[in-house]
């Protein structure tokens, strides 16, 4: 119920924003935010901060651009109905190998082990020519056809990012209800008291990252769409620190915090040149960013929650 | 498949247009994409100004329409350059775009403008040789070289005049030091050189004494591709290694900064060959009041425009001359105008003529230069050759130096 309660204006948006408005601000909102998801999710449930998720979502992307139509003579062309499952399996995959090297590591250690796969991968994208093109990448990737529709077309491109973002909510949702998923937040909070009563820890970690490359995977597939190219520039530091900043702003202890904190992101990176000199726009976009995390230790989901319950209060107050 | 996205691109900026035509019937809007944050912050910077001072000289107007120059960053990465190009032609409405900086962002946009035929595209700085020559876009047009370009006559100088035999290649790995070496090697190995070892070293790489090392003993020399801090650690650590090799340097390795840099590795560079379409200090009229007017309108600036800022002020100034030449008119798709630049030819900063190739690339003149050292102790570089009309096929057949293929780390060979 509550959920289409939100969505529901968000699928009319077509009615009333332009093509600017549902492609560069929303949608690209929509497909960061569900890289943010997952690793929002993880840090949410298994109390891990990893910034490996930009690397997973390129895992995705890399697979779409190799195998799918692109300009640069690299790769070998599938129909996009086996491209897209591949893509997700690899993601999927890349997520559980990262979770293998990382499982033992928790806190400042587990940012340090996935930083360094995270960069290790970028470093290795802009080496290697024959998978991944070096630094140039690919270029002129397309999205596929459904049905006579494009799926870059502007209205169809935002109500797929729209769909994809609902979905994987909704799978977030689902899945830490699960048994598998309420394992993965036992292990979260007394991984010895998990050990004890016989389940080893091993899987369920690696099982939490997989799922999370699943997600991130997923975001990676539409982001690569929007852009149309991908190069190891779009696995590199700075992608990498803004899908922590889109995750931190929002809120980490709930997943639509990702969102709320990618239309935030999104919104600030592309008008700050617009208010102030150009020269300083990204001390700006420090300053907000600064701002909402002192203002809001819990971020934007957080703040927006505690002023709702306040407002809540208050005729309460006044009826005793 | 394609044709369908492009006409709901194309109908969807039109519906776009109708919104914005009032305001545009009177401004014309110059999106201007440049480097901003990061390491190339200040060279981007000057960019800006260049194009900024083609707009002021024209009075801010062309027959009576204002122009109004709206500037985005992009970080280096061709991804921020098609963002900032589209939040610009999107929500910003600018009807030509005037950049960007650098090699990769230029492919990425020359991708990017064959989904919006209503706008034209200028190219900033980037020199990537396939921005043009292999699947070149209508509306996308370079007033200056490539990165070949900008190599010729140093190949021929340093086999002819300095008598260089065997040359090892250093360069930074990614599209703009390819484009060098190839415009370095083809005139060198037609001359009868050989270069037996190319290292191609990853950007920002710190520690080069394996390449140091592998450096093989017979060469005369080494032709060094590489930028900023980049150039400073490999000519610091070779030197210490006891390298006592030439150096043939690229367009952007023996600048300025370098040579104004302290290190025991500047005595090595004094006598070093390099290519630049943009010699800071050049003795000539037209520069000259290019530098005066620079420092005039930017007195915060540098002391002399960069190779940056003379290449934005030349895609600007393009697109002045050619809207003054239309009285204004963008209408139909903007197609007077582009037919406007495609035969505009104007007097370059640097003196040479400027005009477009059937690719709609720059033909230009080239500046071989030589380090040499002043009478109180600094270095500086002087021009010892003029090379003018450089095309882009190197004055070779344009259909025989296509079939060489792309330009890589393995292409052109002559080992």
């Amino acid at each position: 119920m509550r959920t289409a309660f939100y969505l529901l204006p968000l699928a009319m948006a077509p009615l009333f924003a332009n093509d600017f408005w549902l492609v560069q601000i929303l949608g690209r909102a929509l497909s960061l935010g569900v890289i943010a998801l997952s690793l929002t999710f993880l840090a949410a449930y298994l109390g891990v901060v990893s910034f490996a998720q930009t690397t997973m979502a390129g895992v995705a992307g890399y697979t779409v651009a190799y195998f799918g139509p692109n300009t640069v003579d690299v790769g070998y062309e599938l129909p996009f109905y086996v491209i897209l499952p591949l893509a997700m399996i690899m993601a999927t995959l890349s997520g559980a190998l990262i979770g293998l090297i990382a499982r033992r590591s928790q806190g400042i250690y587990a940012i340090m082990i996935t930083l360094a796969i995270a960069v290790a991968f970028f470093y290795f994208t802009r080496q290697n020519y024959s998978v991944f093109n070096g630094w140039t990448g690919f270029s002129g990737l397309r999205a596929p056809d459904i049905a006579g529709i494009n799926l870059r077309a502007p209205v169809p491109f935002y109500l797929l990012c729209l769909g994809v973002a609902a979905l994987s909510l909704v799978l977030v949702n689902g899945f830490i209800k699960s048994p598998l998923g309420l394992t993965i937040q036992a292990v979260r909070d007394e991984p010895k008291r998990v050990l004890a009563i016989g389940i080893p820890t091993t899987p369920v970690i690696v099982a939490a990252y997989a799922f999370a490359g699943f997600i991130a995977g997923s975001g990676g597939i539409l982001n690569i769409w929007l852009q149309e190219r991908i190069s190891s520039f779009s696995v590199g530091l700075g992608p990498i620190v803004d899908i922590l900043v889109i995750a931190v702003i929002g809120g980490l202890k709930h997943p639509i915090g990702a969102f709320i904190g990618a239309i935030a992101f999104v919104l600030l990176d592309t008008f700050a040149v617009d208010f102030i000199d150009r020269e300083r726009f990204n001390t700006l976009i420090g300053l907000v960013l600064l701002a909402i995390i002192m203002g809001a230790p819990d971020g934007l989901h957080g703040l927006a929650k505690s002023w709702l319950s306040r407002s809540a209060k208050r005729p309460a107050k006044i009826k005793t | 498949m394609f044709t369908n996205l492009r006409a709901i691109t194309m109908t969807s900026i039109l519906a776009l247009g109708v919104f914005t035509a009032p305001a545009s019937a009177e401004d014309i809007k110059i999106g201007v994409i440049s480097i901003l944050e990061g390491a190339f912050a200040a060279l981007g910077q000057d960019g800006i100004r260049g194009a900024e001072l083609a707009v002021a000289e024209a009075g801010g107007e062309v027959a009576g329409n204002k122009i109004e120059v709206i500037t985005m960053s992009s970080d280096a990465s061709p991804d921020s350059a098609v963002n900032a190009a589209r939040k610009l032609i999107e929500q910003d409405g600018v009807d030509i775009i005037v950049g960007p900086l650098s090699g990769s962002e230029g492919l990425a946009l020359r991708d990017l403008s064959k989904s919006y035929p209503a706008v034209t595209f200028l190219n900033g700085s980037s020199a990537a040789q396939d921005t043009t020559l292999r699947d070149s876009s209508d509306n996308f047009f370079r007033f200056g070289g490539d990165g070949a370009q900008w190599m010729a006559g140093v190949g021929n100088y340093a086999h002819d005049d300095l008598g260089y035999q065997k040359v090892a290649v250093v360069a930074e790995d990614y599209s703009f030091p390819y484009t060098q070496v190839l415009g370095f090697m083809t005139e060198f190995c037609a001359a009868g050189g050989s270069v037996p070892d190319k290292f191609w070293t990853p950007i920002g790489t710190k520690d080069y004494s394996s390449v140091v090392y592998s450096i093989p003993s017979d060469v005369d020399a080494i032709f060094v591709a590489l930028g900023g801090a980049d150039a400073v650690n490999f000519l610091t650590q070779y030197n210490q290694a006891g390298g006592d090799k030439p150096i043939i340097g690229g367009s952007i390795t023996i600048d300025q900064s370098i040579l104004d840099s302290e290190g025991p590795f500047k005595k090595q560079l004094i006598g070093a060959p390099a290519g630049t379409p943009t010699v800071s200090d050049l003795d000539g009229t037209e520069w000259k009041a290019f530098t005066a007017s620079y420092t005039e309108h930017f007195p915060d600036g540098f002391t002399a425009p960069s190779i940056f800022a003379h290449h934005y002020y030349m895609s600007a100034h393009a697109a002045v001359l050619a809207l003054e030449e239309v009285k204004g008119d963008l209408s139909g798709d903007q197609a007077a105008f582009r037919a406007a630049l495609s035969d505009l030819q104007f007097v370059t900063p640097t003196g040479g003529t400027m005009r477009l190739d059937e690719n709609r690339n720059g033909i230009v003149d080239n500046f071989v230069t030589e380090v040499f050292e002043r009478e109180d102790g600094t270095l500086g570089n002087r021009v010892v050759k003029i090379i003018s009309d450089v095309d882009q096929s190197l004055g070779q057949d344009p259909s025989a130096f296509l079939a060489q293929g792309p330009v890589s780390r393995d292409n052109p060979s002559c080992p």
